[in-house]
């Protein structure tokens, strides 16, 4: 039985001598290799996703001006940053935009901050003893901030549902324009390449994991928001719909356009799209079993967007997403993704080759994520009653 | 014989002129309608698949430009910025024309100009913007 840990992979990445493998390579060798080979063949298998991940923002520290502001509503090309962080810090989420223009949003601005171009930023005070001015309008880059980093609360989803739309009329979604009458469905994981999905249980994902985020070195810092264990799985372990999540760190001013890019998904709002790659280590014949997972064993579920609730109508594999078509209520439908898989594989490359060369060094986590965790919903305490109708 | 699209576009007072019954008939070309709009009183457009020889097609699109329509083929009248086209697939998923695909191995958008219907729909679904669409 081989275990290896992860001190002695780095020592083999150091030394040049680590064997390191995309997870669909390694799905494909898994064909005719067993898990416990696997585990003694390869050290590290690279995963990775590149998808709108609207759950997005950037914190950043203007700097003081002179006389200097507190900052109490800050625009940046017009869009809203959150301004409740002392004087002059601020986040801007990928979703924000300014209602009269709501085809760019936080996530244009973090993009064009990333590709170096100048933002202007307007902000307002009421003017204190130790801040006394109220207003100021100037220009700001990446380079004239003091800090500027992507701070993602939910990414890269475990697993993610199929949109299909029922109903007679063509909606719009950020899983993209849904046609009506069941004419088009689609999908947002790379399927066997998707990092949570090559470990479902999150034996070597956790606080601390070092990952590549946008271009450069990112940080796993927290669960996602909404993470959630509770959800079904399969026979081989996955959970057939959206379940885990992780929340990302990582320096913007070191990203790079190539790896983040703005989006506007019409009548729904901006939304962000961040390439994630993430290093697994092989520990053992159990890890070689889960990154071995194969697109025809991967299950999600197909939801009606149309329909109040999202109803499950179906269940499909990724092997079935891929062919260009899947049978849903007894009726062939057109597929299509909304995620890059030719991006997520050239940022599983981009990952391996700086592991094979010793760039790029795995981490184990400081802490696991809780094993067990549901999702709540949010209840109406307050329902409109007789008393407060017209 | 081949098929090419055209994209035509009629002067406010060309409504009743027989123009389609002349390429028929003096050109010998098929006319497949894919499109058509028409604003009474203002220009009207029209998406054509013209099927004929080479040379035929050719005389048919100058006799229409005598009688003052404006014709282009279809490719023209499409912008699409390749270069910033990350590979989503969003206007693969309404494309129903199959003009835009994308498939094994390298799952890279292919776009088929020749194919396209001029819905439009592929214009709002891509949330990067990329295509123009000129069909007025
Ligand atoms: S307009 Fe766009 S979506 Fe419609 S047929 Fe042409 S390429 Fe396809
Ligand atoms: S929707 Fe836009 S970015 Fe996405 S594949 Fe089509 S053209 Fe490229």
């Amino acid at each position: 039985m081989t275990t290896k840990t992860y001190d002695e992979i780095n020592r083999k990445i150091k030394s040049g001598k680590a064997v390191i493998l995309t997870a669909e390579e390694v799905s494909e060798m898994a064909r005719n290799t067993s898990p416990e080979e696997i585990a003694e063949k390869v050290d590290v298998v690279t995963t990775a996703t590149f998808g709108a991940m609207c759950s997005s923002g950037a914190i950043i520290n203007f700097g003081h001006a002179s006389p200097p502001i507190r900052m109490e509503k800050i625009r940046l090309n017009g869009v809203p940053a959150y301004e409740g962080l002392a004087a002059v810090d601020a986040y801007i989420g990928a979703t924000a935009c300014d209602p009269e223009r709501p085809e760019y949003g936080g996530a244009h601005v973090i993009q064009e901050l990333i590709e170096g171009r100048e933002i202007e930023l307007e902000a307002w005070g009421k003017g204190t003893d130790c801040y006394p001015r109220k207003y100021i309008k100037t220009k700001i880059t990446k380079d004239s901030v003091n800090e500027i980093y992507l701070f993602n609360p939910r990414n890269a989803y475990q697993n993610y549902n199929v949109a299909v739309n029922t109903t007679k009329k063509l909606i719009h979604t950020y899983m993209g324009t849904l046609l009506p009458g069941l004419r088009n469905a689609t999908y947002s994981t790379s399927g066997e390449l998707s990092p949570l999905l090559n470990d479902p249980e999150m034996r070597t994902i956790g606080i601390g994991t070092r990952i590549f985020l946008g271009g450069t070195e990112g940080f796993v810092v927290w669960p996602g928001t909404q993470y959630n264990t509770s959800k079904p799985v399969n026979e081989f372990g996955i959970p057939v719909s959206n379940a885990r999540t992780i929340a990302v760190i990582g320096n913007l001013k070191e990203m790079s356009p190539e790896f983040v890019q703005a989006a506007y998904f019409d009548r729904y709002g901006t939304s962000l799209f961040v390439g994630i790659g993430i290093p697994i280590p092989v520990l053992d014949a159990d890890m070689a079993r889960r990154v071995s997972v194969r697109n025809d064993q991967i299950e999600t579920s197909v939801l009606d967007y149309g329909s109040p609730g999202a109803p499950k109508i179906g269940q499909v594999t990724y092997a079935e997403l891929r062919s260009g078509q899947i049978q849903v209520s007894g009726r062939k439908v057109r597929t299509a993704p909304v995620a890059s898989l030719s991006k997520a594989r050239r940022i599983a490359e981009l990952l391996k080759t700086a592991l094979l060369e010793g760039r790029f060094e795995i981490s184990q986590p400081v802490k696991m994520f809780p094993s067990e965790n549901s999702l709540k919903s949010l209840v109406e305490t307050d329902k409109p009653g007789k008393e407060m109708q017209p | 014989m081949i098929k090419k699209r055209f994209i035509l576009n009629f002067p406010p007072d060309s409504g009743d002129k027989p123009l389609s019954y002349h390429l028929v008939k003096e050109y010998d070309i098929r006319i497949n309608i894919l499109k058509a709009e028409v604003f009474p009183g203002k220009r009207g457009s029209l998406l054509l698949e013209l099927q004929g020889t080479a040379a035929n097609i050719e005389k048919g699109i100058d006799y229409l430009v005598r009688h003052n329509v404006d014709c282009e083929p279809l490719e023209k009248r499409i912008r699409f910025q390749e270069e910033r086209c990350i590979d989503c697939g969003n206007c693969v998923a309404v494309c129903f024309a199959g003009a835009l695909t994308m498939g094994p191995p390298d799952w890279k958008l292919q776009f088929d100009k020749s194919q396209c219907v001029v819905c439009e729909l592929c214009v709002t679904a891509c949330p990067l913007k990329l295509f123009e669409i000129n069909f007025q």
